[in-house]
């Protein structure tokens, strides 16, 4: 297969990352029972705190995204993955909120993760990082929180691994959360969707240049697995009509089949594009232990098996956001969590935005979907008693 | 905020004409208590209990154009039907549960009747009278399945599958312990009867029934 890394260093390595850091010097117990610390947050914002510091929202960034939501990215040059929401005037309106958001802790843009530093030893984390969850990355992040001195979030949101974050928000800080927007997320990681991370997993493994985990030390970069887990994971993103509509069948420059191995289809042409792209931009470890929180990930089984009792007595204002052609966190797993809510007799909004786009719908331009998210942050800031923008 | 949704607000706030059967309803709610509307619609009773009667407001709507009217106003509504999703509620989770012109289309009729009654410490029923004249007329001069304007489907196309009369009405009530607290019977545009409104009369004369439900 025709997959040459681009360097044979770590990625983005050389690069210098914009944008603030917070080093926390207490100690941060996991769910693993290991302690991590002193560790680093790093976090951009957009927009600015008002004096009742009332008006803030935390996203959640999903499991390839990072920090750098609304401004290009350091690495890639790319306008933010959430440019088409987040600005003046916008949906997230940055003339009115004060929008935060975090790298998650085990990222690879600058926070606290595997491929950093371990001060102890002077070396790579690599495979001595600690396995961390999801309850983790918001541990890590309520101490942003805290920094910023912010009582109590306007609104946490995030679509797929952000939505996972924005749930575990809401269940163990609800007195901090006023409003919860989950967005093509679920309540627990599917059978299927660990399959998937699994195959991810083994393909960076599989990879000579993985070593073990200790591929910084070595020199070496495990490119070529890293881009076969993004390429499978990719599909997972996308939906059958949405790559039908956009490729087909048709033949990548050329007007006859090679019989050969080269990429003859313009989905084949795609799919190695997207995965040698994003080797440039994310490490491999990372990958590894980012993919494993999203597995561990299950609200309900931290409460005694019934997803309700998470959301017991809650006050926070709900709206769960699903998408018709997602099969990777499909309208059934997004209702799971309404139900939740409902049991908790919660106050819930509910819509399945109808797209053809699949998973990858929440970071498009989604008319629908914006106008929903739009209305509902309306009303909220309207109860929050938040003037208008 | 864009002036679009500005005007789009304003224009929403506008006191809205409700149907009769819905202005009957919200002059059955206290002001301040907690309603859930079922088959809410683009919100005209939530959006006008919100801004009048200052409720705590939850909605359910099947069609998915009607929940995302309504959460882009601000109204708190889920996707959902009568028939799958009232289970979750906890019991006297609201003090009205609003259910109009909605139960005839429902596949358990009763059970939904037995979730109303669970849910809202009182419900709010309204459903369209099949005993009324003209129906019978319509069946028994004509020979054909009746449509009227409350009922306008064709029989092999109508959601309306489990229609009862008034009286039928009051018997699954009465068999279930639920109190019938008040009952109206309306004609077609929602304007009430002076009638026994269970009686034999308004069983035959009225298009519509109104309840107020409680738990016995």
């Amino acid at each position: 297969m025709n997959l040459s890394p681009p360097s044979s260093t770590r990625p983005g390595s050389a690069v210098q990352r914009p944008g603030l850091r917070l080093e926390v010097a207490e100690k941060l117990r996991l769910d693993s029972g290991v302690t991590l610390g002193p560790f680093t947050i790093a976090y951009s914002t957009y927009g600015n705190l008002n004096a009742e510091r009332s008006n803030a929202i935390l996203i959640c960034h999903a499991l390839t995204g990072d920090q750098y939501v609304a401004e290009p990215h350091p690495i890639t040059g790319k306008p933010g993955w959430w440019d088409i929401l987040v600005g003046p005037g916008k949906v997230l309106d940055t003339d009115r909120y004060f929008l935060i958001c975090p790298n998650v802790l085990g990222g690879c843009m600058g926070s606290t993760g595997p491929g950093e530093i371990d001060p102890a030893t002077g070396k790579p984390w690599g495979l001595t990082f600690p396995v961390y969850t999801i309850a983790d990355m918001v541990r890590a992040q309520v101490k942003l929180i805290d920094h910023l001195g912010i009582e109590q979030l306007f609104c946490v949101t995030g679509g797929s691994m952000g939505g996972m974050q924005v749930l575990e928000w809401a269940s163990a800080y609800p007195e901090r959360v006023f409003a919860a927007v989950p967005i093509a997320s679920a309540a627990r990681h599917s059978a299927q969707n660990i399959a998937f991370h699994e195959v991810g997993r083994q393909a960076i493994m599989a990879d000579p240049d993985w070593c073990g985990g200790n591929y910084q030390q070595q020199g070496r970069n495990p490119a070529r697995g890293l881009a076969v887990a993004r390429m499978a994971a990719h599909i997972t993103y996308l939906s059958e009509q949405a790559l039908h509509r956009k490729f087909g069948r048709n033949l990548q420059d050329r007007n006859a089949l090679g019989f050969s191995f080269d990429a003859d289809f313009q989905v084949e042409n795609y799919l190695r594009h997207q995965g040698i792209s994003f080797v440039e931009r994310f490490d491999a470890n990372s990958y590894l232990y980012m993919t494993r929180a999203c597995d561990y990930f299950d609200l309900a089984a931290e409460h005694d098996g019934v997803l309700a009792n998470a959301f017991k007595g809650t006050r926070t204002r709900f709206c769960v956001i699903s998408f018709t052609s997602d099969w990777l966190y499909p309208t059934a797993e997004n209702r799971q969590i309404v139900h939740a809510l409902n049991a908790a007799a919660a106050n819930v909004s509910f819509v399945e935005v109808e797209t053809d786009k699949g998973h990858d719908a929440f970071l498009l331009d989604e008319p629908e979907f914006h106008a929903t998210l739009r209305g509902f942050l309306d009303g909220c800031a309207q109860h929050r008693g938040l003037k208008a923008g | 905020m864009s002036m679009d949704a500005r005007n789009l607000t304003r224009n929403f706030a506008a006191p809205p004409e409700l149907r009769g059967d819905l202005r009957l309803a919200a002059e059955m709610i206290e002001p301040g208590s907690r309603v859930l509307d079922i088959g809410c619609g683009d919100g005209e009773l939530l959006s006008y209990l919100t801004r009048h009667k200052d409720v705590d407001g939850r909605g359910m709507e099947l069609s998915q154009s009607g929940v995302n009217a309504c959460v882009r106003h601000g109204l708190s509504v889920i996707q959902g039907d009568a028939d799958n999703d009232l289970a979750d509620y906890p019991t006297g989770a609201f003090d009205y549960v609003v259910l109009s012109q909605t139960l005839q289309a429902t596949r358990n009729p009763r059970q939904v009747l037995l979730h109303l009654a669970r849910i809202g410490k009182r419900a709010i029923v309204s459903i369209p009278n099949f005993g009324h004249w003209r129906i019978r007329a319509s069946l028994l001069i004509q020979g054909r399945l009746p449509k009227t304007a409350l009922l306008p489907f064709p029989w092999y196309e109508t959601p309306n599958i489990h229609l009862c009369t008034i009286q039928d009405f009051a018997t699954l009530c009465a068999e279930e312990g639920i109190r019938i607290e008040r009952s109206i019977s309306l004609d077609r545009w929602g304007r009430p009867y002076r009638l026994n409104p269970v009686g034999a009369l308004a069983n035959l004369l009225a298009e519509q029934g109104l309840f107020l439900l409680a738990r016995r």
